[in-house]
């Protein structure tokens, strides 16, 4: 029973990341068309920013228990500034080619960007020494969570909220959905596309560096972690459908879950069952689950 | 009418133009470095790679995001034939890299051919990585992540293992690998001026009108797919020699996105484009690691430029360069 349980919560504190970045893919690609390689490069980038930022302000003074909301700010900034900067700077110029060429831009991104964190931090693992061991662990029915990771569930629950308030009912949202379902019809209506495109591509960016800065304090960061999370974010769309929020979140639980189970008992099949899983909705329904419900 | 014109002239410089590079890169030994004629073997098993990919990508419009699994299929026949069962001959290397991945790739392709765009070229992708793990995973048969060693092939019932290793790799095998890439590329050019091969463009053109005209789309989809899987394996049977080792990460995704690369960074809309961009591809990143470590930062950058600047790759910009100069003069 413990042993489930614990399966269960890993598998769950996964997913809430896997989330995460797999929304950041699915707001794109249902607005943009675009599917974006170089999400999980973001959230790469989010994890060394948030280690970066956390360990300098521990440094100085900064009173450790509070770490996480700096961790946030630091998300959050990052994609700000990332995500505007590659919109405009490479992203609209491909808008209206061939969806390989949006592909390849994406992955182009990738090399140069992977490149850039190597630059910055170095090939050596990074981490944070393990602050998210100072909230303690917590006895859930006999299994130990460590409270931090509970955190990082709960805030992820919370922004999945938000964006679901944000899409469901405000303006922006309603401008979300109907570009989605018809761009030309919504640019006709007067919406300016060059506008909800950065702030669209922006929110992708965002969740991915937030969802790289709050998975981090619980692990290391690698250089290979970027290109490692976008096939899992890949399946993760894919098992959920591609461009549905709910798809994201449903998806995330599955790939989330099923890792985890495939961790603890059979580990040569970890990667292995959701790769066929991914092949078996891409065959039998390939708009995936939640397929069809835009956005 | 001028147009047309430049295109007979460029048809007229063209075999020539072929045959002297062509005897240029087999004599290419003769007269320059071991290590450049190291360097342009890989070349060899990464052209017969790319010219097969762009019969799919290029003529038949499906991005393959998979398509190094193929490829890894023919590195570890290589490795399976001569380390673990001792049958080091080059031809059954060969043959079998072949029957291996065209049953592979009847299986795989008959499901992706079902899609296309950006779903084939995910489910191409989920297959590659599926590919991946299985290597990973199952290190008792593949060595997981540390490969397997490729021992050295008799080429032709002959045996080489007394020459050096680079005297080997830069003459007897080099030039082995140069006469299976002419062939190949003798084949393939048969294979697009064939009705089958425009029947492909049809279909990538536009596909109901294909489908209307008889042809059955799927089907020649199906076919281009295991033609361009049987190239790649042909080539990785060739690369896995030239390496002396295997492992996983020839299949990772990432790698898949090297071919893609190189057939757009040299022109997937021309024959010899996925050629051209092989070369650069590598003659740069030679030239470029040895610069810095960061090269994947300036292939990074070439690659968004092609992409947003010049999406027709090196063979675009030089055919409309000579067109220009054609309609002017």
């Amino acid at each position: 029973m413990e042993t489930i349980l614990n399966v269960l919560f890993s598998g769950v504190f996964h997913a809430s990341t896997l989330f995460l970045v797999a929304a950041g893919l699915q707001v794109v690609f249902g607005v943009q068309k675009v599917f974006n390689l170089a999400c999980g490069t973001f959230y790469a980038l989010g994890a060394y920013f948030g280690i970066t930022v956390v360990k300098l302000l521990v440094d100085h003074g900064f009173p450790k228990p509070l770490f996480i909301a700096p961790l946030i700010a630091a998300g959050l900034l990052l994609g700000l500034i990332v995500g505007p900067v590659i919109e405009r700077g490479l992203m609209k110029f491909v808008y209206d080619r061939d969806e390989t060429f949006q592909l390849l831009l994406t992955f182009g991104i990738v090399m140069m960007l992977e490149d850039v964190i190597k630059f910055i931090w170095g090939t050596s693992p990074q981490s944070m020494g393990g602050i998210d061991l100072m909230y303690g662990q917590l006895n859930v029915l006999g299994a130990t969570v460590p409270v931090y990771n509970l955190i990082v569930i709960l805030c992820s629950l919370i922004i999945a909220g938000l964006i679901g308030y944000l899409l469901l009912n405000t303006k922006f949202g309603r401008i979300i959905r109907a570009t989605a379902d018809n761009r030309e019809m919504s640019e006709a209506l007067g919406i300016n596309m060059k506008v909800v495109y950065i702030k669209v591509f922006t929110l992708g960016t965002v969740l991915g560096t937030l969802g790289g800065a709050l998975v981090i304090p619980a692990g290391a960061a690698v250089s290979e972690m970027g290109v490692e999370l976008i096939v899992l974010a890949f399946a993760v769309v894919v098992i959920g459908g591609l461009g549905s929020m709910k798809g994201a979140f449903i998806g995330a639980l599955v790939v989330g879950v099923l890792k985890s189970i495939a961790i603890s008992t059979y580990p040569e099949l970890e990667m292995l069952t959701v790769y066929i899983i991914v092949i078996a909705v891409l065959v039998i329904k390939p708009e995936g689950l939640f397929g069809g419900s835009r956005v | 009418m001028e147009n047309a014109l430049g295109i007979t002239r460029l048809k007229n410089l063209g075999l020539p133009l072929v045959i002297i590079v062509g005897l240029l890169l087999l004599g290419l030994p003769l007269f320059a470095g071991q290590f450049l004629s190291y360097l342009m073997l890989t070349f060899f098993a990464y052209a017969i790679t790319v010219i097969g990919f762009n019969l799919l990508f290029g003529y038949t419009g499906l991005l393959s995001f998979g398509h190094a699994l193929f490829m890894t299929v023919g590195a570890y026949t290589a490795a399976f034939l001569t380390s673990s069962f001792s049958l080091p001959y080059m031809e059954l290397i060969l043959v079998v890299a072949v029957i291996v991945s065209t049953l592979l790739a009847a299986l795989i392709g008959a499901i992706c051919v079902r899609y296309i765009k950006i779903y084939f070229a995910m489910l191409t992708l989920a297959f590659g990585m599926l590919f991946y793990t299985f290597l990973l995973k199952f290190y008792y048969m593949t060595g997981g992540d540390e490969g397997m060693r490729v021992l050295r092939p008799f080429l032709l019932g002959i045996d080489f293992s007394e020459t050096p290793k680079m005297q080997f790799l830069a003459g007897s095998y080099y030039f082995y690998a140069f006469v299976i890439l002419a062939i190949l590329t003798f084949v393939m050019w048969k294979i697009v001026s064939s009705p089958f091969g425009l029947c492909l463009k049809a279909i990538r053109d536009n596909p109901e009108k294909a489908e209307y005209l008889g042809v059955s789309v799927k089907k020649y989809r199906w076919y281009a797919f295991v033609i361009s899987a049987a190239y790649a394996a042909v080539g990785g049977a060739l690369l896995a020699p030239a390496v002396g080792q295997v492992d996983p990460g020839l299949t990772y995704w990432t790698q898949s996105g090297t071919l893609v690369f190189m057939s757009l960074l040299g022109g997937f809309e021309h024959f010899f484009g996925p050629m051209i961009g092989g070369i650069v591809y590598i003659l740069l990143q030679d030239k470029v690691m040895s610069l810095t470590s960061y090269w994947r930062f300036i292939f990074g950058a070439i690659l968004t430029f092609v992409v947003i600047a010049a999406p027709g790759g090196i063979a675009g910009v030089v055919s409309s360069l000579t067109k220009r100069r054609a309609r002017g003069g």
